[in-house]
């Protein structure tokens, strides 16, 4: 409560427009210092913290790739002895996977999906923030273990029996067990935020058919995720049990299996890759919008595409699983799916290509990520479609041209629209612009590097160099190619510094980016760079799907929330009629308290069953100060019903 | 600016793959690209069929980009948004949905048709083989309804030319992956199941095989051979697989099976004829007739075997062979004997 | 508080670094001097302990379990039930239960069948037997200790095993356990 006088007739007035921001700013600041970090909700706080982390995850994943290719560069190279090697391959596999791709997305959704509806927070914001502490934790404990030897060696997809309690001794899968756990958790957080949000927040006006396609996107990756990451959870909390208490989930002369670990794994695992590729699908869209100049062209058809990309993602896992003894007829059924599913993925390409050819194109290093990505995934599409096939993918499962394919999908389709996309919204984060010099030079470093890198391991697959391998022999005659990979990966590298050395360098500038420097056509670029604290000073009204360029003069917005509480505007689910206002929580240190509660319930238990039974007090009390009432709760009045 | 760079690179990476499919198509005996038997041949036909289908596709599609980017460029503003553009993107976009569905629905017919045919092979006078995948070797038993006439070896498969051959496999710990590139698919090994497949050879020669999928310290270094050889070869083979090898007849070779009886091999392997009986380890009773030791790491010479006995762990290093520390003289004499097992 | 905090993961790292350690080079010597009985003439001389080298390594243990099954010493110990031989799980330890006492009834072998395997088992496989063996009374560790293994469950897991209080009864016994 604050002591100036709180305007009768809420209605926007010019007048007023300072104090208003005063009394905004107030409200919605964060608190200082180091207790404020711990006990901030603000969703543009913990999207950026998610951003952050995942690139340093990418950062130490690049180096373990670094270490693999320098073992693999020669042929019989003593650099990483098998176990060390088998420990990196594995970190490099479960950071990239989990604690980089999934978790970057994530940040990227949590940060500007609330911004394009044009609201000012996820619609939990403490329970967001206990989502990113989950995940910081979840990270700590995996490279903790990587450090005191103890990192988990049986790969990121760590079958059993080989990582089951007979053929891994110690605690090293075990810590990779319950690092899913936490990212598991994690990821179902920020997946309820993104859905909520997006369905009950919209700016007036932002009908389900004006929704921009990134927050589409994310919002069909969010409920990929709703359904996929339990299933891993449920397959490493088997293998826990296995391993510390004796059950036999997958012991098969006690009525196990083991391919059982494989099929709720691959039914996670399938779904991952796409709930890493969707998100990069919207970031594409954004990106084509913004400099072609126009809209997307063929609106519904993209959407209906990024929703059946989602669907039918769940109905492939068997193709992980063609060498395994499925009966033909069954695995025949996923061929046709995994190839299915390339259509929605090419109607896009085609829908943007439509989008490019009426636009009028802009080179800065955004585009060329997107013309970047337009080239390398096609590559990788079309060999997926190739692996689709089960005779085909016989010959080429589990060989480097597996490898070649999943990086060209992941990095071509999964991390080249994120690095467009970072530099399209980091001004709008910053307020500095990127350099454009660096930027170009970035792109096309890492454009030759990944090429490199990637596409001799097509061949290497065909001349029967599986995966997984500490070493090969010299007679084989990969020694050349995989050389030319690991010339590839400096190249590769050259272009991360490129990156690492634009970022540090603009993030000294002056911040004078401006609100709006791509003249973009959603919702974000409607506040300043960066947004503050209360992001939006009035809500805007979407009248369109591009609205910042169909109302280029002023953007119509609706008063009436508060000042002096935390207030968001509900909005009806499907044309985002005005339905009510709701105020957010103030910051608190309770998810922090919870998210260490749950910490000790998972790394406890990988020692001790008893630390279930801790953990699950201490986050019990951690909950329960949560939804404690607080003052603020008791002091608020129900508004003045004078909603518009 | 941007628009020539793209083509430039489409171009280049086509010559690339060319280059190395002329370069690398020869003699290559672990490899998808030099099929010797009727599945590997559809398989690779398949992959030819993929490939030049994909090729296409990928220049037409990336041809597309490069000609939108370098037609919107030139405009001096974005096209105006009116029914005929739509139309007219629409029609253009439904085609090449309409041309990708064709496309992937013939990938999908092909894939199919493929796999009929690899799985029907004539059955009738198949060979039949049982695999076991071990941490980090191959056991092999040549299976016959008359157990006198049954082969036990490791790491390396007889075959004759033109006979369909069943393998067997199961795995004795963890998944393992039988995969013969120049002869078939691979198949994984899984315990607790039993997995069956197909392969024949028509065509003479030695083929290495890998495991597939990995399965510990040594994953990397757990190969196989594949000997396919005319009829009588085969057959003359395996009279000798038959054969219990004879005692020793000169002392050195005494003197090495006396050390081999008394030192730490007897715990593991097996030599038809003697006190050695452990099924641990690979069975060494023809030793001397295989390509190569270590499941395919090292090739079978004195050498070699000196240097694997005295410290496995320095090729192998996770194996499950112990360093035998032997005096030199002990040595030479084990070598003499396992030389003497063809 | 802080040099708590860094005693603790120092330790950690201690113990964690000797627990996931792969050795595969490895020939730790075979202990010297083993004493059969704590009798002694005139004035008690200590004994010196000769630690195991692998009393703390789980990749050790679970070689020595696979060792154990592959040599069939479950041939006569079961799986630590005992039958002919006598049985490994319990509190009973006919010759000592310490490392180098289980180190050298697996080298020299013990009368009324017991084999001797110096000849046939390198110092490291045998060290490994005996973390393993230790292990099936639950003397060790928990954490290093294995679990169960893929196979029929005939026993609690050696980590799930109570630990024995080992008795050392020097007179052999001539009749079956």
């Amino acid at each position: 409560m604050t002591g100036a006088a709180l305007p009768r007739d809420l209605r926007y007035a010019d007048a007023d427009s300072d104090q208003n921001r005063g009394l905004l700013n107030r409200t919605w600041r964060e608190p200082p210092g180091f207790w404020g970090w711990l006990t901030s909700v603000s969703h543009a706080s913990i999207g950026k913290r998610y951003i952050v982390t995942a690139f340093v995850f990418l950062l130490l994943g690049g180096l373990e790739a670094g270490m693999m290719r320098l073992q693999l560069g020669r042929p019989e190279n003593s650099i990483l002895g098998p176990d060390r090697y088998n420990q990196i391959f594995t970190m490099h596999g479960t950071t990239m996977m989990f604690l980089f791709a999934v978790p970057v997305m994530l940040g990227m959704g949590l940060y500007f999906v609330p911004l394009m509806l044009g609201t000012r927070n996820v619609a939990f914001p403490r329970l967001n923030a206990l989502g990113y502490y989950t995940y910081l934790i979840g990270g700590c404990l995996l490279y903790a273990g990587f450090l005191v030897n103890s990192g988990p060696d049986a790969g990121w997809f760590n079958y059993v029996p080989l990582a089951g309690p007979e053929f891994s001794p110690g605690k090293r899968v075990d810590i990779w067990a319950q690092t899913i756990t936490f990212t598991e958790i994690s990821g179902l957080i920020a997946a309820a935020q993104i859905i909520v949000t997006t369905f009950k927040q919209r700016a007036p006006g932002m009908s389900l058919n004006r929704i921009p396609l990134f927050v589409w996107s994310m919002l069909v990756m969010a409920m990929m995720v709703i359904f996929a990451l339990p299933a891993v959870a449920v397959d490493s909390g088997f293998l826990a049990m296995d391993r510390l208490i004796d059950t036999h989930f997958f012991n098969p002369a006690e009525g196990g299996d083991a391919l059982l670990w494989q099929h709720i794994f691959w039914f996670f695992g399938h779904p991952e890759v796409y709930i890493i590729f969707v998100p990069a699908l919207g970031m594409v869209s954004s990106l084509v919008e913004t400099f072609t100049r126009r809209p997307v062209f063929g609106y519904p058809v993209m959407v209906l595409s990024l929703i059946a990309t989602g669907f039918i993602s769940f109905g492939l896992w068997v193709h992980h699983m063609f060498a395994t003894p499925i009966p033909q007829l069954g695995q025949s059924f996923f061929t046709a799916a995994s190839t299915l599913i390339a259509i929605p993925s090419g109607v896009q390409i085609f829908c943007w290509i439509a989008t490019i050819w009426s636009g009028k194109p802009r080179f800065a290093t955004p585009f060329l990520f997107v013309l970047g990505f337009i080239f390398l995934f096609m590559i990788g599409g079309l060999t997926g479609v190739m692996v689709a096939s089960v005779p085909f993918d016989l010959q080429v499962h589990d060989t480097y041209f597996v490898v070649a394919h999943l990086h060209y999908v992941l990095i071509g389709g999964g991390v080249f629209p994120l690095f467009g996309a970072f530099y399209y919204w980091f001004p709008k984060v910053t307020g500095r612009m990127l350099s454009e010099r660096l930027g170009k030079l970035h792109f096309w470093l890492m454009f030759v590097g990944v090429n490199l890198t990637f596409f001799p391991m097509h061949q290497l697959g065909l001349e029967g160099m599986p995966r997984r391998v500490y070493t090969y022999l010299a007679d084989m005659g990969w020694g050349p190619l995989n050389l030319v990979a690991t010339l590839g990966a400096v190249v590769t590298v050259l272009g991360i510094i490129a990156l690492l050395v634009n970022v540090v360098t603009s993030i000294r500038k002056v911040p004078d980016a401006g609100d709006d420097p791509w003249a973009g056509s959603t919702l974000e670029w409607a506040t300043s760079s960066p947004p503050p604290a209360f992001v939006f000073e009035n809500i805007p009204i979407a009248d369109s799907r591009t609205p910042l360029w169909t109302s280029m003069q002023e953007l119509q917005v609706v008063s009436g929330l508060r000042y002096d509480i935390r207030e968001v505007l509900i909005t009806s689910t499907l044309d985002a009629i005005p339905d009510s206002r709701h105020s957010e929580p103030l910051p608190s240190i309770w998810p922090f308290l919870t998210a260490l509660a749950i910490g000790v319930l998972f790394i406890v238990s990988i020692f001790n069953p008893l630390g279930t039974l801790i953990g699950t007090a201490l986050a019990a009390v951690g909950f329960l100060g949560w939804g404690l009432p607080t003052q603020q709760d008791l002091d608020e009045e129900p508004p003045v019903p004078e909603t518009r | 600016m941007k628009s020539s760079g793209k083509r430039w690179q489409g171009d280049l990476v086509a010559a690339i793959q060319v280059l190395m499919l002329l370069a690398t198509a020869c003699s290559r005996y672990q490899s998808v690209q030099n099929p010797a038997g009727p599945q590997a041949q559809r398989l690779y036909s398949l992959w030819i069929f993929l490939l030049i289908v994909a090729t296409l596709v990928f220049v037409a599609v990336i041809s597309a980009a490069f000609l939108a980017v370098r037609r919107a460029s030139r405009r001096p503003q974005p096209l105006r948004q009116d029914e005929a553009t739509h139309r007219g993107l629409t029609r253009i976009v439904a085609a090449a949905t309409g041309m990708t569905v064709v496309i992937l629905f013939s990938f999908f017919i092909y894939s199919l048709t493929t796999g009929r045919a690899l799985a029907s092979l004539p059955a009738k006078s198949a060979l039949t083989i049982h695999v076991t995948g071990v941490q980090w070797w191959w056991d092999v038993e040549y299976v016959d309804t008359v157990p006198s006439r049954r082969v036990v070896t490791a790491n390396e498969i007889h075959v004759p030319v033109g006979v369909p051959v069943q393998i067997i496999a199961t795995a004795h710990d963890v998944i393992h992956s039988f995969w013969v590139p120049n002869l078939h698919g691979k198949k994984d090994l899984i315990p607790g199941h039993t997995t069956a497949t197909w392969f024949q050879a028509d065509t003479a020669g030695l083929y290495r095989g890998q495991c597939a999928e990995f399965c510990g310290h040594q994953h990397a270094n757990m190969a196989l051979w594949v000997v396919a050889e005319p009829r009588e070869a085969y057959e003359k083979w395996y009279a000798g697989q038959l054969q219990t090898p004879p005692p020793p007849s000169d002392s050195l070779a005494r003197a090495g099976q006396d050390v081999f009886l008394s030192k730490s091999c007897v715990m593991c392997h097996n030599i038809g004829g003697t006190l050695a009986g452990s099924h641990v380890g690979p069975d060494l009773t023809h030793l001397a007739s295989r390509r190569s030791i270590a499941a395919g790491t090292l090739a079978n010479t004195r050498e070699n075997l000196q240097a694997w006995i005295q410290d496995p762990q320095s090729i192998k290093p996770g194996s499950r062979m112990p360093a035998t520390s032997l005096r030199p003289a002990d040595l030479k004499a084990l070598v003499a004997y396992l030389e003497r097992l063809k | 508080m802080r040099r708590i905090i860094l005693a603790a993961l120092i330790l950690l790292t201690v113990v964690a670094c000797e627990r996931e350690a792969r050795r595969f080079h490895e020939d730790p010597p075979p202990p010297g001097g083993v004493t059969l009985s704590p009798l002694q003439p005139g004035p008690t001389v200590a004994v010196s302990r000769t630690n195991g080298p692998y009393e703390y390594n789980a990749y050790a243990q679970s070689e020595g379990k696979v060792l154990f099954n592959q040599f069939n010493c479950s041939g006569c110990h079961a799986h630590g039930g005992g039958g002919m031989g006598p049985p490994l799980m319990d509190d009973e330890w006919i010759y000592g239960s310490e490392p180098q006492n289980i180190f050298a009834t697996i080298a020299e072998g013990r009368p009324n069948g017991m084999p001797s395997f110096r000849e046939r088992l390198s110092n490291d496989q045998i060290w490994r037997l005996v973390a393993y063996v230790r292990s099936m009374s639950g003397l060790l560790s928990k954490d290093s200790e294995p679990t169960r293994d893929d196979d029929m469950s005939y026993r609690p897991s050696e980590q799930r095993t109570p630990k024995a209080k080992p008795k050392t009864s020097f007179v052999p016994s001539t009749s079956e356990h």
